[in-house]
């Protein structure tokens, strides 16, 4: 299926979030996502099933004022 | 001391991670500033981008406390998402929040700050909201539950100091008991001492110190410039008055004229 990752398009299985994010190298890393502009907790992505189409955010620290 | 939401401080002065030519910079400036919080943010990253693994290590070897900020985030919903990305990344309660309204002043939207601010608090957050000096606006905040209040000196990366002399200081007058912080628009360490003498409690700023020629000594300039300002409202300045009052005493001075 087809889901947007920060605007890319990617082609993923079915599956998690988790999964998802895993595949495309996210594995470990210090991230927090949103799906379709909802905060998914890092404990929820195991649970959280991605439907065909959907927008995920991944953020990670950043320089701020 | 300062005390924001019962986190004591000893430096009065908060500083911005962004804009410095290199991290080597950022952390010597840091160290320089004697700053003990540090604001940062969130930015998308790519699964083969590691720029925000490395400055988050960096950040942590610095040993500071992080307030993390919903910078550009311009509606209620966006912030609040980001407000909740950050919690966790960063595991705080404490949120810098900003909500822009207006896109050359980068003005608060204080309308959706009011709102963003009561949802986060209920949220159990800690909202260090980005404000103007408007003392209605200021009094939603509190009664939305916030006990910090952060007012703009002037627009965002402007370097014009205190815009409103009176309003900040009617604020100060008004929230005797909130911790007050000036939040953007300073450029030299006497716009920040300026801010101290007026009985704010600390300064924020960013581009001022990262902009700089020397960001490093220009950290410093302004540890010192919070020093002096904190220094001198506590000794209580004398009022200004219209007329010269001689400063060495008339009574025994010698008559030497005609």
């Amino acid at each position: 299926m087809r889901i947007y990752l920060n605007d890319d398009m990617h082609e993923v299985a079915p599956g998690t979030l988790a999964a998802a994010l895993e595949t495309l190298g996210f594995g470990g890393r210090k991230i927090a996502t949103a799906v379709n502009g909802r905060f998914v907790a890092a404990s929820a992505r195991p649970r959280t099933e991605l439907a065909d189409g959907d927008r995920i955010e991944v953020v990670a620290p950043m320089q701020g004022g | 001391m300062s005390s924001f939401y019962g986190v004591e401080l000893k430096s009065r002065l908060l500083l911005g991670t962004s804009r410095y030519p290199s991290p080597a910079v950022l952390e010597r400036a840091v160290k320089a500033s004697g700053a003990e919080v540090v604001t940062v943010s969130l930015r998308r990253e790519s699964g083969t981008g590691r720029a925000g693994q490395a400055f988050w290590s960096l950040i942590q070897s610095m040993g500071v406390r992080v307030l993390p900020n919903t910078a550009g985030c311009h509606s209620v919903k966006e912030a609040v998402t980001t407000a909740h990305m950050a919690r966790e990344l960063f595991d705080t309660p404490w949120i810098k929040l900003e909500v822009i309204g207006e896109a050359d002043t980068l003005q608060p939207d204080v309308f959706g700050l009011v709102e963003a601010a009561r949802i986060l608090s209920e949220e159990g957050f800690e909202v260090f909201p980005y404000t103007t000096e408007d003392l209605v606006v200021a009094e939603r905040l509190v009664e939305a539950g916030c006990r910090v209040l952060m007012p703009w000196g002037a627009p965002i990366g402007s370097a014009r100091g205190l815009n409103n002399v009176y309003g900040l200081r009617s604020m100060r007058a008004h929230f005797p008991e909130i911790p007050l912080v000036v939040d953007a628009g300073l450029g030299v360490p006497s716009h920040a001492a300026a801010a101290m003498e007026l009985g704010y409690d600390a300064v924020l700023l960013n581009t001022a110190v990262a902009e700089a020629g020397d960001p490093v000594e220009m950290a410093r300039a302004f540890a010192l410039g919070v020093e002096a300002g904190r220094a001198a409202y506590l000794a209580r300045p004398m009022e200004p008055r219209d007329m010269a009052v001689p400063s060495t005493p008339v009574i025994g001075k010698a008559a030497l004229g005609d």
